[in-house]
């Protein structure tokens, strides 16, 4: 028997049911994938998930849409890793709803930014970046010192949870008040829970309010882990093969 | 006309049915209103962010007015509120001709579509001035916006659909084959992209369902086929309907516009990979969609190639009908893009490419030069027949448009090919002593110059637009009616 394309020109539902088959193969070839093969995310020790403060200031980070000049993504190039640390695996971002690796550098890569300046210089260059890189094009962000909302954060790790983010009970119940307990706001108050659930994250008042937790302190406490987590001194190269 | 002499037509060897109900145009009329508007706006919010990147100051130091918030609002701007109006509208026209039939559901379905899909825009553009988004490009309203545009979608669809089945003519016209796949993938990459859960019914805030990886290849799989299908399926159903109309010829070649469909469906699909090329996404996936984004380029050609021919034997209209060159430059720029974006979807292309302004004015030559051209012509053609006139109110003004926005363009594509090129050059270069020869900031200072060519080349698109709305409002206020009853009382008056 002859095709003819007329057969589906003359029905709108096959036309229709043709057209989503054909545009369905190649995503579920791409993606599917991913959520199987288990070599996709590396076996690296030291991704956790992201603290209530840390969360927040990455919030603030999506809201203000710094993905749009800044990526999170260290090519495998040898200027790149020269330049930005140790490229990008994909543990590193396995917790991160969504995912912020970028697509164009405006400004530079951030995926190892953290520890690479002090708190101060953070605040001050978001304040006003021009008053420490002349060159720089970035807006000024003074708009961040004021107060941060909060009082919801275990729902948002409850939501986080969810999505798949390993929160512990312990670690949605505490959230409020490890948000204070990390920018410093319960000075006198013991850390040591904080950072059993939450290792290498930065304690102290980023911004020099220790009586306020603001966004400019959940945004720098974010700054300054990105990139930590895992130690790259204790790396196999062979456990990074995907 | 009787009843009785429409009957005795219908009866006639050869001869078609008379159509006696009207279409629903009024819908059609409004959307190509919201176009030019979101257009214009869209274009100035690109003009402005242009400048902010060459002159920082013009963040003015407002949280509502920085860059990171700008930007989405001019990318939905020109993607969703002046492509969509543009591609709605000029589909629920080209459905209800080329099936001799009205609208399905008629002027409510018609109007909820139109009504959703403007309300739609509004709720996602005042929530990026505030900072509600969800930080994936191109799909950034949260997810209440989500919802609500999956409703109107639905709607539009049934629309759409509903029409073809109510056809008069046997077969469905090759433009609607390619509206139809627009609006099937549109409503899968929507719905698998934005699977959130929102920390609270009763605010803004979601989570999206993937991490990472797997986020990074999903945002990407619909990224690249919002343009593969949003931006291109849509448009080319806009060329296969208003270049054969406009020329007053056939469409080239019918089996090529077979191929040309199914081809270009199934490959641009697996294209999204190479906007993640040497990143963490495993290699497989990446030299895949290498492989079939230099394969996209031969279907992208032959739709270049039906859509540039069909003018054969009608070339002296690019002379005399303005609109139509529009239409044709838009084909010749479409040409130039999908040949470019497979050269930069190679891996040692992208190395260089990737990260840089390069992108940008890939981009935009797809996006001013194909996107907005096949709009305009579509708009320059469908304006006087719309509202029942002669003709445009001025073709000179027209003639204007089109050179001051083509002038534009290059400007923009090649202030970005230096700048993208230099850039990425500048990354990369190491001194004689082993280091690297620049600091990251250099980079950008060197950007300077180009930024301020590329803000010049958005000033001249816009000023063009702003031409069209003038003349198109004259069109549509001129006394000049195409009825030959209106035509009787001009003359009387005078």
């Amino acid at each position: 028997m002859k095709f003819s394309h007329a057969i589906i020109e003359k029905n709108v539902l096959l036309l229709a049911v043709l057209s989503l088959l054909t545009v369905s193969i190649g995503g579920l070839v791409q993606i599917v994938p991913l959520f199987t093969i288990e070599s996709t995310i590396e076996r690296v020790d030291g991704v956790r998930p992201y603290s209530p403060l840390e969360l927040a200031g990455r919030n603030i980070y999506i809201r203000e849409g710094c993905y749009l000049c800044h990526s999170q993504q260290i090519r495998t190039f040898k200027d790149e890793v020269e330049r930005y640390g140790h490229y990008s695996l994909a543990a590193e971002s396995m917790y991160d709803h969504p995912f912020q690796w970028g697509s164009k550098r405006t400004g530079p890569d951030l995926a190892r930014v953290g520890g690479k300046y002090s708190n101060a210089w953070h605040v001050a260059h978001l304040n006003d970046p021009r008053a420490l890189v002349p060159e720089s094009i970035m807006p000024t962000y003074q708009f961040l010192n004021r107060p941060l909302k909060y009082e919801d954060y275990a729902d948002h790790l409850k939501a986080l949870r969810i999505a798949g983010v390993p929160y512990t009970d312990e670690m949605v119940a505490e959230a409020v008040k490890d948000v204070r307990l990390q920018a410093g706001a319960l000075p006198d108050a013991d850390t040591a829970g904080l950072l059993a659930r939450y290792p290498k994250a930065h304690l102290g008042d980023f911004d020099g309010k220790p009586e306020e937790v603001t966004e400019m302190d959940a945004l720098v406490a974010y700054l300054q882990m990105l990139g930590t987590l895992v130690d790259f001194t204790r790396i196999n190269p062979e456990d990074l093969k995907q | 006309m009787g009843v009785a002499s429409a009957i005795g037509a219908q009866g006639m060897v050869g001869v078609r049915p008379v159509v006696t109900e009207s279409y629903h145009e009024d819908v059609v009329r409004a959307f190509m209103v919201a176009a030019m508007f979101w257009g214009i706006a869209a274009f100035a919010a690109g003009v402005y962010i242009a400048f902010q990147l060459a002159f920082p100051s013009l963040n003015l130091g407002l949280e509502w007015t920085t860059f990171g918030r700008l930007r989405p609002l001019h990318t939905s701007a020109a993607i969703f509120a002046f492509g969509g109006s543009a591609l709605v509208g000029s589909s629920l026209y080209v459905v209800q001709r080329t099936c001799r039939a009205p609208l399905f559901g008629g002027a409510y379905l018609g109007w909820f579509v139109f009504l959703g899909y403007q309300l739609f825009i509004v709720m996602a553009a005042t929530g990026y001035l505030l900072g509600i988004t969800q930080g994936k490009e191109y799909a950034e309203p949260e997810w209440y916006v989500d919802l609500w545009l999956t409703i109107v979608w639905v709607a539009y669809l049934i629309a759409f659909a509903g029409t073809l089945f109510k056809r008069r003519e046997p077969h469905i016209y090759v433009a609607n084959w390619f509206y139809l796949a627009f609006i099937i993938t549109i409503a899968m990459l929507h719905i698998v992209n934005n699977v959130t859960i929102p920390v609270s019914f009763t605010g803004t805030k979601s989570y999206i369902a993937w991490a990472g990886v797997q986020d990074a290849m999903i945002q990407w799989w619909y990224g690249h086929n919002a343009v593969g299908f949003f931006l291109t399926a849509g448009f080319l159903g806009m060329m296969y309907y208003f270049i054969p109309k406009a020329a007053q010829r056939p469409v080239y070649s019918y089996r090529l516009s077979i191929v040309h469909f199914w081809a270009l469906i199934f490959l641009y699909i697996w294209a999204g990979p190479h906007h993640l090329h040497y990143t963490a996404l495993p290699d497989w996936t990446q030299t895949l969609g290498m492989v079939m984004s230099v394969v996209l380029w031969m279907p992208s050609w032959g739709g270049m190639i039906n859509g540039i021919m069909t003018l054969s034997g009608a070339w002296d209209k690019l002379r005399t009908d303005p609109g139509l060159r529009f239409s044709v430059t838009a084909v010749g720029f479409y040409g130039m893009s999908t040949f470019e974006g497979p050269v930069m979807s190679v891996k040692a292309v992208n190395g260089l490419s990737h990260y840089t302004d390069w992108t940008i004015g890939h981009v935009h030559s797809g996006a001013l030069g194909w996107v907005a051209f096949i709009c305009f012509g579509m708009m320059y053609y469908i304006v006087p027949v719309l509202w029942n006139k002669k003709g445009l109110y001025s073709k000179a003004l027209v003639e204007w448009h089109f050179w001051t926005a083509t002038v534009g363009i290059v400007f923009y594509i090649t202030a970005m090919w230096v700048s993208g090129i230099m850039q990425g050059l500048m990354w990369r270069a190491y001194d004689e002593y082993g280091f690297l020869q620049y600091s990251f900031v250099e980079t950008v200072a060197a950007m300077h110059p180009y930024y301020v060519i590329r803000g010049t080349g958005g000033l001249l698109f816009l000023t063009g637009a702003l031409f069209m709305a003038y003349n198109l409002f004259r069109t549509i206020r001129s006394a000049e009616s195409n009825e030959p009853q209106s035509a009787v009382a001009a003359v009387a008056a005078e």
